[in-house]
């Protein structure tokens, strides 16, 4: 019951980009067609659900286990970076087309900090293994359905008359706070 | 053309013509997530400032002997263990706002603020004018992050460092400025003036 309630709280309540501001920068800079932002989401949720599992699995069974939590933000930057490199490799191998729809976005995912903030809050959190997979999931479709519901919006933008000041960015940020307040509907829905 | 540019100038960029979050766009994740209030703001600004000019120095010592394909790696160690050197220091002697900041001080190593710095600048410069241009960048950062937070405190709860302004008997405190979406909308509306100012600014010469 508890793996279900993560996934909804990642996913929805406690949206990542809207609450967090994790992932902010592909947030503003990529979600700009919604054909894209679905790769990209895809993308990113594969990384981030792999990310959470290998990330429990280093953090239980080499940092705890020989009292090693200090070293946890540089161990947990490096198996990114690799992890990422690694996929990218699987996948150019494995599935051509697979990879020239997703091909470009995979290096841009290892600056995301989603995927470092997701697995700095399952490690802070105490999930277990099931849990930060189930968390890893859920982050990946709130992530998902921020970007896609942000591209719907700019495409419609393109036609609108901003004033001047507000073009590009600023009209990006006001059009992300009106998704934040809606958003802020699922508050208190659970608490987890 | 960068070698003419006095060490000055290279100080002075960053805090307005190249300002990291008002211009660049960069290190958003930050400016948005922990500024609801002036005293995260400040304490996320100057740990950010104290890793982007460790970082940029020793990138710019090491600059000649780091291989290019494994340059971005390299980088990243190096500014995770900073990184790490400031979360340890404020859990010690700040348990009240390294709790208050969460995981938004470890993640400080995917600032693309501190990566945009060692990667375009420091890896290419002398220390001197790395440390300047880290230390523009990080001073830009800290008045965005500071006066993004008051505006938000003072919305949202009345107070300033902590200081009561607004008394609860004069003024109800728009609670939404504290949260998530009142991060957007204050930081949209802040970068739109400055956008207006310039423009016009522009326009009057």
């Amino acid at each position: 019951m508890k793996i279900l309630l993560v996934f909804i709280s990642a996913a929805i309540v406690n949206n990542f980009v809207l609450t967090y501001f994790l992932g902010i920068c592909p947030f503003l800079g990529v979600s700009k067609r919604i054909d894209t932002s679905v790769n990209m989401g895809l993308a990113t949720t594969f990384v981030m659900s792999l990310a959470a599992a290998i990330t429990w699995l280093i953090n239980h069974y080499i940092l705890i286990a020989f009292n090693l939590p200090f070293l946890q933000n540089v161990t947990y930057i490096i198996t990114i970076a690799s992890l990422v490199q690694l996929v990218e490799m699987f996948i150019r191998k494995s599935s051509p087309s697979l990879y020239r729809s997703l091909g470009i976005f995979l290096p841009l995912i290892t600056t995301n900090c989603a995927i470092l903030g997701l697995t700095l809050f399952a490690a802070l959190r105490e999930y277990s293994f099931i849990e930060s997979l189930s968390f890893g999931i859920g982050a990946g479709a709130g992530f998902t359905i921020a970007l896609v519901i942000m591209a719907g919006i700019r495409e419609e933008l393109e036609f609108a008359d901003v004033p001047a000041p507000l073009k590009g960015a600023p009209m990006t940020l006001l059009v992300a706070g009106m998704l934040a307040l809606a958003f802020m509907g699922f508050a208190g829905l659970l608490s987890v | 053309m960068a070698s003419q540019r006095t060490l000055f100038q290279e100080f002075k960029k960053g805090i307005w013509a190249e300002n990291p979050v008002i211009k660049m766009l960069l290190g958003m994740c930050p400016a948005l997530a922990v500024t609801n209030s002036a005293v995260n703001g400040l304490a996320m600004g100057l740990a950010s400032t104290f890793v982007v000019i460790c970082s940029s120095a020793i990138v710019s010592i090491i600059r000649r002997f780091v291989p290019g394909g494994v340059r971005i790696p390299t980088y990243i160690i190096i500014i995770a263990g900073f990184v790490t050197l400031a979360d340890l220091f404020l859990r010690a002697y700040f348990p009240v706002i390294s709790k208050a900041l969460g995981p938004y001080v470890p993640l400080i190593v995917v600032n693309c603020m501190i990566m945009g710095r060692a990667e375009f600048f420091a890896s290419k410069h002398p220390v001197v004018p790395s440390i300047l241009d880290a230390l523009g960048t990080g001073t830009g950062f800290v008045w965005v992050l500071v006066v993004l937070g008051s505006i938000r405190e003072i919305l949202g709860s009345g107070s300033i460092f902590g200081v009561t302004l607004l008394s609860e008997r004069i003024y109800t405190p728009w609670v939404v400025m504290i949260l998530p979406a009142g991060a957007f909308l204050s930081l949209g509306l802040l970068i739109a003036l400055i956008n207006y100012l310039t423009q016009r600014r522009q326009g009057a010469h």
